[in-house]
């Protein structure tokens, strides 16, 4: 009998167990134990650009080698919480600034730069490193090139159907009816990742009732959901999926591989909203399409919209923490990089090369001799000229009310909710 | 059988020392016990990860069991529970009953078949992920209209696809079960049926199925605590989505713990999980009566 027990007791426990007490943190990043610097970012994009970045701080400082690591997007998000949690973090925590950020400032896990980094400081736009800061002090040095959404379209595509360019809210639906008339998904949209599907909804929200709408959810304003902009703007999501706007399989479409962009530049779609790391991407997997038949253009306004139409949204930058648990010598071998290497020239121009414009003042004419100066320009000049620049809701928000959105939202676009529905389950996380 | 009852008993008396014991319990109670009071403690906390603790009496507990969401993805694990089990074994049966033959070609198709055991979830989830592609998956590839369907991407449709490939997965392990089963059955029982004028059919159902009871019990405990416990297929596969298709409980507690960071309401989720599979396998013991089994086989 007692031997029976505890069988049942081992057979029941161990698996149970071994995934509730995984932390995930089983590789922690040795090296911010001495002097070596260690970096985790996500894979893809401006990876190149900082990868010889951290070569040109290695060839000078070879007692204080940078090292990186890459992952995909959401394993990343799930894997350095975690290890900054549990005093395992890298050297230079890689962050989308937002609500993490500021918890880890908040939980001391993080040093305070502003006056270790002031030769840093005086390459870039005070409105950029503004984003870096917390209650004035600036803890998140900016590491790449603002990344805004923009609509992009297959010009070859949308010729062979019959379809203009599309110019505001009105052409945008006519371009739909068209693609999807001529056989083609008219949007590619990754639905399988989430967070694309956060895309939509923050610029229906930011076109029809401004800034305001948001800001007053992340100040936790009870209710906020409730805002008719927001209700609107899921309705024009359920309008878009349901007249075949995302084709019919958009939930298997996988973002974080860039199945999404694939569709795009294999003809088999003939726009898609993304953030502006598309372009690289294009122009590394399908260079002559990039060349040839990449069109962009903003979000068009909605007729009777509040919002400004150059409001933008995205991520204003990727930032740089330096862990507070990193060693003395490591950290200032980190702040050391930031101060000499980062955003220097040849970072710049690199970054240009890739298809980003870092947030540098002056670049205007730079850009004109640059590779492909009508898109950096068009690049450069939103940034510039946004009146307001809404970083990722996902990232904006705490992650227990990110979380919520995620799910809420795929199942506003699967239709398996009400628009009423998701404004309920969103007001209950600010409670 | 008697006989054998003693002999156990006598080990008892004067077997080996307690003290042999010593390296598997401490080996348990750091690995398994510590863990599971420590999970049980954050219960009644409050915690983001980052933050320090904050106490916050049974508030997690009321709000896991109050809550929709967790009702709806305790009845997908005991709906995939049941579904698992409905599927896999009877193919599981007939495999092993069918791999038990002797013929060489036999052996060759097993040998086969057994390969999904040698997969990682992982890769097999990714694989599968990439072969259920509607634009660039098989059904695009082959030209085969049927297959090209929005597999992973319908909340309809997903849920049965992580059935299939959970199925595919681990049948093969559960024939290799039930194929030593069958090779244990002896052949003097077949023929005896033979000789009676029992068919192939008759034979299947009188006495190759009788026979396996014991490995029909062993092999359906391990479906259907592995059911409450599939973590690693589903999450590459689907995330737990489309929406909260596939969001069985254990993928609830994940993504509360590590991406909602949530760790109070993910270590309730947890624990629930634990304490089901308890009652699910202490109650499965008693089904079965493991303590009277014995076997029906000849000569003992």
């Amino acid at each position: 009998m007692k031997l029976r027990m505890r069988a049942a007791l081992a057979l029941t426990l161990v698996p149970a167990l071994a995934l509730a007490g995984c932390s995930g943190s089983s590789d922690s990043a040795d090296g911010a134990k001495n002097g070596n610097v260690t970096v985790w970012m996500t894979s893809g994009g401006s990876a190149p650009a900082i990868q010889a970045a951290f070569d040109r701080w290695n060839k000078d400082n070879p007692d204080a080698k940078i090292s990186f690591e890459t992952y995909a997007d959401n394993a990343f998000k799930e894997k350095i919480r975690t290890a900054v949690g549990s005093g395992n973090a890298p050297t230079l925590i890689t962050s989308w600034g937002g609500a993490t950020m500021r918890e880890y400032v908040k939980s001391g896990k993080v040093v305070d730069l502003t006056d270790k980094t002031k030769e840093f400081q005086s390459r870039l736009a005070p409105s950029i490193l503004k984003s870096g800061e917390v209650d004035g002090k600036l803890y998140a040095a900016p590491t790449t090139a603002p990344n805004p959404v923009f609509v992009y379209y297959n010009k070859a595509v949308l010729k062979k159907a019959g379809v203009d360019v599309p110019k505001d809210w009105d052409s945008f639906l006519a371009a739909i009816k068209g693609l999807k008339a001529a056989g083609v998904t008219p949007i590619a949209l990754g639905g399988q990742s989430r967070w694309p599907y956060l895309m939509y909804i923050q610029y229906l929200t930011d076109r029809i009732g401004g800034p305001e709408v948001f800001d007053a959810v992340l100040e936790g304003k009870p209710n906020a959901w409730s805002h008719p902009a927001i209700k609107q703007a899921l309705e024009k999501i359920q309008e878009l999926a349901k007249m075949g706007a995302f084709g019919d399989a958009f939930g298997s479409v996988e973002a974080d591989s860039n199945a999404d962009l694939a569709l795009l530049y294999t003809g088999k779609a003939g726009m898609l909203m993304q953030g502006n790391w598309a372009v690289p991407d294009f122009r590394k997997n399908a260079p002559e399409f990039a060349n040839n038949d990449l069109g962009y253009m903003a979000f068009p306004a909605i007729p009777g919209g509040k919002g400004d139409p150059r409001n933008i949204t995205g991520n204003p930058s990727n930032y740089y923490l330096v862990s507070a648990d990193a060693t003395a010598a490591a950290q200032e071998a980190a702040i050391g990089y930031l101060n000499k290497v980062a955003y220097d020239d040849q970072y710049v121009d690199d970054m240009m090369k890739i298809g980003y414009v870092p947030a540098v003042p002056g670049l205007e004419e730079k850009l004109q001799k640059a590779e492909n100066p009508e898109y950096l320009t068009f690049l450069y000049k939103a940034v510039q000229e946004a009146p307001n620049f809404q970083l990722s809701w996902d990232q904006a928000l705490p992650s227990a009310q990110a979380d919520e959105l995620l799910t809420s939202l795929s199942q506003i676009f699967l239709g398996q909710i009400t628009p009423d529905q998701f404004v309920e389950n969103m007001n209950a996380t600010l409670q | 059988m008697s006989k054998v009852k003693q002999a156990a008993r006598g080990t008892n008396r004067h077997g080996p020392s307690l003290w042999l014991l010593v390296p598997a319990l401490a080996f348990f109670i750091l690995f398994a016990f510590v863990p599971l009071v420590g999970l049980a403690v954050l219960t009644f906390f409050k915690w983001d990860g980052l933050s320090p603790l904050e106490f916050v009496g049974f508030s997690n507990w009321v709000a896991v069991f109050s809550s929709a969401n967790t009702m709806h993805s305790l009845k997908l694990t005991l709906l995939l529970t049941v579904l698992t089990w409905l599927v896999q074994t009877p193919l599981s049966i007939l495999l092993g009953t069918f791999m038990a033959g002797q013929q060489k070609y036999r052996a060759v198709i097993s040998a086969l078949y057994f390969l999904p055991l040698l997969f990682s979830s992982a890769a097999i989830g990714i694989a599968y992920k990439a072969m259920l592609d509607p634009n660039f998956g098989i059904g695009a590839a082959s030209g085969i209209g049927f297959l090209n369907q929005n597999w992973l991407g319908s909340p309809n449709l997903a849920f049965y696809v992580v059935v299939f490939v959970i199925a595919w997965a681990f049948i093969p392990f559960h024939s290799l079960l039930y194929q030593g089963g069958v090779r244990q059955i002896p052949k003097e029982m077949y023929e005896a049926a033979q000789i009676d004028g029992a068919g192939r059919v008759t034979r299947f159902f009188r006495i190759t199925l009788p026979q396996l009871k014991y490995t029909i019990i062993t092999s359906s405990t391990l479906m259907i605590i592995g059911a409450l416990t599939y973590f690693d297929l589903i999450f590459v596969m689907t995330q737990g989505g489309p929406g909260r298709a596939t969001r069985i409980l254990p993928l609830d507690m994940y993504l509360s713990a590590f991406t909602a960071h949530k760790m109070g309401v993910g270590a309730t989720v947890g624990l629930v999980l634990a304490l089901l599979g308890l009652v699910i396998s202490l109650l499965l013991n008693r089904l079965s009566g493991a303590s009277k089994m014995e076997s029906q086989m000849e000569g003992f």
